[in-house]
């Protein structure tokens, strides 16, 4: 294995000299993912905090019709506009996000006590509208209920009779189960991290090394090419470890800058929490490692190199995106399936559950045959001649 | 010691050795002369184990590239055609980095290079990252990495590419010590002078043939010219590929 030593010593001491190299491992995921996240996060508070705070401003048209309502409305604080002229087409042109309409019907229906008709003129598909909507459609139903239990205390009727249910929360979420973006955020950038932070190390020894003519004269060498290849693919997995924990270490100290009071999240991660979704990736790692370096030697220049890199980052997209869209109880048989099995476990572990230590070992047993698997297609590569002539 | 026997080869449809055979001896210059595109550098991977031939056989100091490939290769020092460098590290660390691919002791690699900087005059760069070297300073780097492990056998693909006159005429000096040494030196070039003023045997190759074998006197009198130029025109049957 000294030819393996040798290589990966020289593949390490060479790209820690590589500005573009430790651009991708050291600034990419450990100092601008955390940024992100802290920006992100405060932009997304700070909006929801200046939705649910601003003055509801409200066009009505007809507003002639129910004059006890608008009351009603203007003294919860809602500002009563003008009617438009055409409320639909400002509502899909967006100069609105709600406008009440109330019918000509409306006092006829409402003095025989029928329920009388009010409109909401709105598109909830649009994200911004979602608050304005819920805050109309509740003060809505508030007058309602209102004059719904004067009328039944007109009658002689206790109002309690139209509530049969009552529904209480019991709210068993921690607080760090409720940090969802966090959840759903972290495994992704964390898969994301374990392909970028090799990515470069890997293009450059491989591709990298044959376009600037230095691969042929290595090859003569005496020593046998899976190990150069091993070399290689081991200072790719370095590098890509490296990033992983200098990312997750910054995001240890990113989390307590996060406006969780506004988030309703108190995420904090102890050392150990740290050093076991440390433990959980690293497979991962590995993983990523012998894709890059069989991508890499597949290629037949730097350039088809680099653009199959851009394919990379949906690899770890894919099983990220599946949680995203559908949250799942994980089972035994998921922690099959590599990256999946960790997105999920790095869920459980930032929920604050204990993780059981069979699926740890399915996740990263699963994760590591694929990988080996990989490491032997890139060695079968390395032994064609093709790796070295391409045209 | 080389001996090669009827070797081919093929890509796809391209037939780019088709039945070679020659000799080179310790202590000699084998000069293989050919246009561009002749086969020579084919023939030369195949000899350090690059491509395996289609056909023929290969004895290097007696051992069979298909059964001792890695023996061999411990044998060879070989400048090929491609002598790309590492940038970002010095002139020292990419001689030493093949020194430690075969093997060798810190202590041995550190003697050498010393030894290589000083019969090289390497010394003013030695410690310099090879960024920005001109063609000469890279070609002794790459001649001083491929000769680290003392080969007994040095395979020479255009060493001579793009270098100045001063670097050339240095060149040459460095080749001819290496045969007074002892070694075997096998020498592709398409250039005249070049096989003229160090080959001690001449193998002529064209379109993956062998078109004349011997020392530049028997190729004279073979051919009936009395320039080595006019016997090598003479008998490929050509002047194509001939510049330089």
């Amino acid at each position: 294995m000294n030819g393996f030593l040798t290589v990966y010593k020289k593949e390490i001491r060479e790209n820690l000299r590589d500005r573009r190299s430790l651009f991708n491992s050291v600034l990419l995921g450990p100092i601008l993912f955390p940024i992100l996240f802290i920006g992100l996060g405060y932009f997304a508070a700070s909006k929801q905090q200046e939705k649910v705070e601003q003055v509801l401003e409200v066009p009505v048209v007809g507003a002639e019709h129910a004059p006890n309502l608008i009351n009603f409305l203007e003294q919860q604080g809602v500002i009563i506009k003008a009617a438009p002229v055409d409320p639909e087409a400002d509502v899909k042109q967006q100069v609105e996000s709600v406008v009440i309409r109330i019918p000509e019907k409306f006092p006829q229906q409402w003095n025989a006590g029928e329920p009388a008709v009010v409109e909401v003129i709105a598109d909830p598909s649009r994200r911004g509208s979602e608050i304005p909507i819920q805050k109309v459609k509740l003060l809505l139903r508030g007058y309602g209920g209102q004059i719904g239990q004067l009328r039944l205390q007109l009658r002689g009727i206790s109002p309690s009779i139209q509530s049969p249910i009552m529904v209480r929360d019991v709210d068993l979420s921690t607080p760090q189960s409720r940090g969802m973006l966090i959840m759903i955020m972290l495994p992704y950038v964390l898969m994301i991290t374990a392909f970028t932070g090799g990515m470069h190390l890997a293009v450059d020894s491989t591709a990298g090394e044959k376009e600037r003519k230095s691969l042929e004269p290595l090859l003569i060498n005496p020593v046998p090419r899976w190990q150069i290849m091993l070399g290689k693919m081991g200072a790719t997995a370095t590098f890509a470890f490296a990033s992983l924990a200098l990312t997750l270490v910054s995001f240890r100290f990113a989390f307590p800058l996060l406006p969780t009071g506004a988030l309703g999240v108190d995420l904090h991660m102890s050392m150990t929490a740290l050093a076991g979704i440390l433990l959980i990736v690293t497979p991962v790692v590995v993983l990523a490692a012998a894709m890059l370096t069989t991508l890499a030697a597949l290629a037949k220049s730097l350039r088809e190199a680099q653009s199959y890199m851009g394919l990379v980052f949906m690899i770890p997209m894919i099983p990220s995106l599946i949680f995203m869209v559908n949250p799942m109880t994980p089972e035994t048989w998921m922690m099959t399936i590599p990256m999946f099995s960790q997105s999920l476990l790095i869920a459980e572990f930032v929920r604050g559950e204990t993780v059981s230590l069979l699926w740890v070992a399915l996740s990263a047993g699963s994760t590591l045959i694929l990988g080996v698997m990989f490491a032997a297609v890139a060695a079968n590569l390395f032994n064609r001649p093709r790796l070295v002539f391409s045209s | 010691m080389i001996k090669v026997t009827d070797l081919h080869k093929s890509f796809g449809e391209v037939k780019a050795v088709r039945g070679i055979s020659f000799e080179a001896r310790d202590g000699e210059i084998t000069g293989l002369l050919g246009p561009n595109g002749a086969g020579k550098t084919t023939t030369l991977r195949m000899l350090y184990s690059l491509l395996p031939p289609d056909d023929g056989e290969i004895r290097i100091d007696g051992l069979d590239p298909k059964n001792d490939a890695m023996a061999i290769k411990r044998t060879l020092g070989v400048v090929p055609d491609s002598r790309g460098l590492y940038t970002r590290m010095t002139a020292r660390e990419n001689i030493a980095y093949y020194g430690k691919l075969h093997g060798m002791k810190n202590k041995d690699i550190e003697f050498r290079i010393r030894e290589l900087a000083q019969t090289l005059d390497m010394q003013d760069f030695i410690e310099r990252r090879t960024e920005g070297f001109s063609q000469g300073q890279r070609v002794k780097v790459a001649i001083a990495r491929a000769m680290i492990h003392r080969p007994q056998t040095v395979l020479l693909d255009e060493p001579s590419n793009g270098l100045d006159v001063m670097s050339t005429r240095a060149l040459r000096h460095y080749i001819l010590s290496l045969k007074e040494a002892g070694h075997s030196v096998i020498l592709s070039t398409h250039i005249m002078q070049e096989v003229a003023a160090l080959c001690d045997r001449i193998v002529i190759i064209a379109k993956g043939r062998i078109a004349a074998d011997g020392s530049a006197d028997e190729l004279m009198r073979k051919s009936g010219c009395d320039s080595l130029e006019d016997a090598f025109v003479n008998l490929i049957g050509s002047e194509e590929g001939l510049m330089g």
